[in-house]
C-alpha cells in the first residue's frame, strides 16, 4: 500500500542523510522524497512516499521517530489529506496541430504553458499523482515528451490537525 | 576584568572534566594533537594510550559495561577514526553508552580529500545512536554535553563527535559555557510505562498457567536486577536470561532456568515453547534466541517491555507492548500486583514447575570430563570455583564464550561482559582492561580462544604500561572452534580455514611483553596452576590451556526449527 509520511525534523547538517540512510539500511522503499525548510528555519519538513504493509509501516514510523533529530512523523494516508505534486515537461510543439493539442490538453488539466521555444513548449501541472500520470499519458499520445521532472509528493492533513512543535 | 578565553582543545578537556570523566582511551595523530597537548596539562582525568584504536573503543566499552558510565574514546582523523568502526558497531549492537571524539581535517579542507580525511560521521552513520559535526569552537562544550546525554539516556548507544583541527588550535579562542542539564526538543525518551498497559499486563500475567519471564540486556543496562528478582519471586515464575542478560537474576537462583536460545538450556527453550504467557523484559527477540520466527511460540501471549519502540513487534508480534525504562516498568508492575493483593497459588503453579523440573533433570548443560584431554567446560568450572563466582568475566567470541556463559553462573549483573550482538572477536582483552581500570581490586578475567586473542594481542603492551593485571584464560583448541563446529555439523566436516597452524608460543609471547605466561596441558595440573595464576595479584597472567580440540558446544538449536528443537549432544535430539 502506498503511504505518504510527513516528517518534521531539526534543520541540521546530516539530518536528511540520516533519514535516507535509514531507509536504505533497513531495506525500506522510497518512491519519492521532498525536503525544504519550514517557515521556522530551524526546522525542515520532509515528505516521503513509500510502499509497505502495516507491519513495515509501523517499523518505518518507529525507526524514523527514533532518530534523534526527528521531532514528529505522521502517516498522512491514515486520514483525509491533501496531496500535491508538480511536474514540468518539455514537449515537442513543431506544427500547428501539435501546438494546439498541447495547449488544449494543458487547459483541460488546468496546467499552464510556462515557456515557449522554437519547437518546444514547457508546461507545468500541479495535482495528485493520478492526475499527473493521466496528463503524461494523454500528452504522450499527441506529441513527444522531451524531458520531464516531478517534484515528488507533498501533503498536508485536512481540517484542524497540524504537524508542528 | 576581561573574560577568560580558551582554545577549542582546552574546551574539550574542560567539558570532559565537567562531565566527570575519569578515563579516556585513545591514540594521537595530527588532527588531535592540540587535544593531547591540553590533556597533558591537566590532571582531572587520565588518558590511556592503547596500541590500536579498535582496542580503545572496546576498552571504553568494557569500562562502560562494568560501571554504567559513558566510555570515552579519542582518535585522530582518517585511519584513527576508521579503526574505531568495529568498536562503535559493537557498542551499538549491545546498546553501550560511548562517546567517540574524532579529529577531522581543518574545515576549509573538508571535501578536498585532504591528508587523513575521511567522513567519519558518514562512515559511522548506520552504527551510531547519533553524531555531531562540530563547526565552531563555542559549540564544543555543549555538543559534548549533548553527546553524553544522548549516549546514556533512553536506549544507550555510541555517539560520534567530529572535531576539525581549525577549531582546536591555539589561534582561535572563545568563552567556555556548558549546560550539563541537557534538554532536546526532538528527543524525549519515554520513561514510565502506560498505566493501562500495566494493568493489562498484570491481568495477563496473573491469569497465566505457564508463565515465563524472559529477560535481556535491558535489565543489566538499567540496573534492574534486584527488581527483576523481586518480581520473579513474587510471581514464583521461571526466569530465563539472554546471553546479554546473564546476571540479571543470579545464576544460582532457584527460579533461574538458564540461558535461552541457540546454546541455551533445554529447560529454558522448552519453557518458552510451552509458555502460555511470555513476559519479555528488556530483551529483543533476537534471531539467536527465537530460532525460526515463523515457528516461534505460537500459543503464547507476549507482554513486551522495552525502552525502544522499534524493538517491539519487530521480529515477533507483541500482544501487550509496554514502552518504558524496564526498571520503572517493573516497579509499576510490582505496585499493581500489590494493588490487587496478588499472591501466587502454589497448586496452580505446581504442574508447570513439575514439568520444568523434568526438563531440568535431563541436565542438558553438562559434559563428560573423562581421563583424557582437558575439557574446556572444566576450565570454566575451575575458574568459577577459584574466583568463588565473583570475577568479572570478559569474553571474546567463539566456543569459549558459550562455555563461559553456560558454566559460570553469574550472581550479579555487569559481571559478564561480552559482545553478544555483533560477536566481535578481539573484544575480550581490551574490554577486560577497561573493567580492570574501573575495579582494580576485583578478579578480572579475559576468557578467550587462540583465534580471538590474536585479534587485539598488541594490547598486552598497554597492560604493562598501565599495570593492568587481568587474568587471560585462553581455551586453546588450536582452531577457530566455533567455525569448525559448524563445519562438522553442516559442511560435512570440511575444515576450510578453521584451524590455526603456526600458533605462537603464548607463554613466551606473554613473557616478551613483560607478563607471566603459564601453560596447562594436563588435567592433573589444571586446578593447581589456575589457582597459582589467580594468586598473582600485580602482574598480568596469560594462561594458555590446551583443551580438547574436538569438543562441541551443546545443547544447540537445530537450524530453522522451533525454539526448542535442539541437539542435546552429538547426534542426539531433545
Ligand atoms: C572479527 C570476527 N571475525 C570472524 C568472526 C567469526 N567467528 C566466530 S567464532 C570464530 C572462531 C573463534 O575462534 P577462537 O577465538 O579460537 O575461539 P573458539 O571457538 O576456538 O573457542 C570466528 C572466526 C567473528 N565472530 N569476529
Ligand atoms: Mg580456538
Amino acid at each position: 500500500m502506498r503511504r505518504i509520511l510527513a516528517i518534521l525534523l531539526e534543520n541540521e547538517p546530516g539530518s536528511l542523510s540520516r533519514i535516507v540512510g535509514l531507509f536504505s539500511q533497513r531495506a525500506f522503499n522510497i518512491e519519492s522524497l521532498t525536503v525544504a525548510p519550514t517557515e521556522d528555519a530551524s526546522l525542515s519538513r520532509i515528505t516521503i512516499t513509500t510502499i509497505g504493509d502495516d507491519r513495515v509501516l509501523e517499523q518505518i514510523v518507529k525507526q524514523v521517530n527514533k532518530l534523534i533529530d526527528v521531532i514528529k512523523i505522521t502517516d498522512l494516508t491514515e486520514r483525509s489529506h491533501v496531496e500535491r505534486e508538480i511536474i514540468l515537461l518539455k514537449v515537442l510543439a513543431m506544427n500547428d496541430k501539435s501546438r494546439t493539442e498541447v495547449k488544449r490538453i494543458t487547459d483541460i488539466f488546468r496546467g499552464s504553458i510556462v515557456d515557449i521555444g522554437k519547437q518546444i513548449y514547457t508546461v507545468e501541472l500541479t495535482g495528485d499523482a493520478d492526475k499527473i500520470n493521466a496528463f503524461i499519458t494523454t500528452l504522450s499520445h499527441e506529441t513527444e515528451i522531451i524531458e520531464s521532472v516531478r517534484s515528488g509528493t507533498v501533503g498536508i492533513a485536512r481540517g484542524e490537525k497540524a504537524l508542528r512543535i | 576584568m576581561t573574560k577568560q578565553l580558551f582554545t577549542g582543545a582546552e574546551m574539550v578537556v574542560k567539558a570532559l572534566s565537567a562531565l566527570e570523566v575519569k578515563y579516556i582511551f585513545g591514540y594521537p595523530g595530527g588532527t588531535v594533537l592540540d587535544i593531547y597537548d591540553a590533556i597533558f596539562q591537566q590532571d582531572q582525568f587520565e588518558h590511556i594510550l592503547v596500541r590500536h584504536e579498535q582496542a580503545a573503543t572496546h576498552m571504553a566499552d568494557g569500562y562502560a559495561r562494568a560501571t554504567g558510565d559513558v566510555g570515552v574514546v579519542l582518535a585522530t582523523s582518517g585511519p584513527g577514526a576508521t579503526n574505531c568502526i568495529t568498536g562503535i558497531a559493537t557498542a551499538y549492537m549491545d546498546s553501550i553508552p560511548m562517546v567517540v571524539l574524532s579529529g577531522q581535517v581543518p574545515t576549509n579542507l573538508i571535501g578536498d580529500d585532504a591528508f587523513q580525511e575521511t567522513d567519519i560521521v558518514g562512515c559511522s552513520r548506520p552504527i551510531v545512536k547519533h553524531s555531531f559535526n562540530c563547526r565552531s569552537l563555542e559549540d564544543i562544550p555543549n555538543i559534548i554535553a549533548k553527546a553524553f546525554y544522548i549516549a546514556k539516556s533512553g536506549r544507550p548507544g555510541p555517539v560520534v563527535v567530529e572535531l576539525p583541527k581549525d577549531i582546536l588550535i591555539p589561534d582561535n579562542k572563545g568563552e567556555f559555557h556548558i549546560e550539563t542539564d541537557v534538554q532536546l526538543r526532538s528527543y524525549n525518551p519515554t520513561k514510565k510505562g502506560h498505566p493501562k498497559q500495566i494493568k493489562k499486563a498484570v491481568k495477563t500475567i496473573t491469569e497465566a498457567k505457564q508463565l515465563v519471564v524472559y529477560s535481556g540486556g535491558g535489565i543489566v543496562l538499567s540496573d534492574a536486577s534486584e527488581l527483576l528478582t523481586e518480581l520473579v519471586e513474587k510471581l514464583n515464575a521461571p526466569c530465563t536470561n539472554t546471553l546479554m542478560g546473564l546476571g540479571g537474576i543470579s545464576g544460582t537462583h532457584e527460579n533461574f532456568i538458564g540461558m535461552l536460545g541457540m546454546h541455551g538450556s533445554l529447560e529454558a527453550n522448552k519453557a518458552m515453547a510451552n509458555a502460555d504467557v511470555i513476559l519479555a523484559l528488556g530483551a529483543r527477540f533476537d534471531d539467536r534466541v527465537t530460532n525460526n520466527v515463523k515457528k516461534f511460540c505460537p500459543n503464547a501471549t507476549i507482554v513486551h517491555v522495552d525502552i525502544d519502540p522499534t524493538s517491539i513487534s519487530k521480529t515477533i508480534n507483541a500482544h501487550i507492548p509496554i514502552v518504558g525504562l524496564v526498571d520503572r516498568v517493573i516497579k509499576q508492575l510490582l505496585a499493581e500486583l500489590e494493588h490487587i493483593n496478588y499472591a501466587p497459588e502454589p497448586d496452580k503453579q505446581d504442574a508447570w514447575w513439575q514439568q520444568i523440573n523434568q526438563w531440568r533433570a535431563q541436565k542438558s548443560v553438562s559434559y563428560q570430563q573423562g581421563e583424557g584431554k582437558i575439557k574446556p567446560q572444566r576450565v570454566v568450572e575451575a575458574m568459577y570455583d577459584i574466583t568463588q563466582g565473583e570475577a568479572y568475566v570478559c569474553s571474546d567470541v567463539g566456543q569459549h564464550q558459550m562455555f563461559a556463559a553456560q558454566y559460570y553462573p553469574f550472581a550479579k549483573p555487569r559481571q559478564w561482559i561480552n559482545s553478544g550482538g555483533l560477536g566481535t572477536m578481539g573484544f575480550g582483552l581490551p574490554a577486560a582492561m577497561g573493567v580492570k581500570l574501573a575495579f582494580p581490586e576485583s578478579h578480572v578475567i579475559c576468557i578467550t580462544g587462540d583465534g580471538s586473542i590474536q585479534m587485539n594481542i598488541q594490547e598486552l603492551s598497554t597492560c604493562l604500561q598501565y599495570k593492568l593485571p587481568v587474568v587471560i584464560i585462553s581455551l586453546n583448541n588450536r582452531s577457530l572452534g566455533m567455525v569448525r563446529q559448524w563445519q562438522d555439523m553442516i559442511y560435512g566436516g570440511r575444515h576450510a580455514s578453521s584451524y590455526m597452524e603456526s600458533l605462537p608460543d603464548f607463554v613466551k609471547l606473554a613473557e616478551s611483553y613483560g607478563h607471566v605466561g603459564i601453560q596447562i596441558n594436563h588435567l592433573e595440573e589444571l586446578d593447581e596452576k589456575l589457582t597459582q595464576a589467580f594468586a598473582i595479584k600485580n602482574r598480568l597472567v596469560f594462561v594458555d590451556v590446551l583443551v580438547d580440540e574436538l569438543e562441541h558446544v551443546y545443547p544447540m538449536q537445530i537450524r530453522h526449527g522451533k525454539i526448542d528443537d535442539m541437539w542435546i549432544k552429538k547426534g542426539v535430539k531433545a
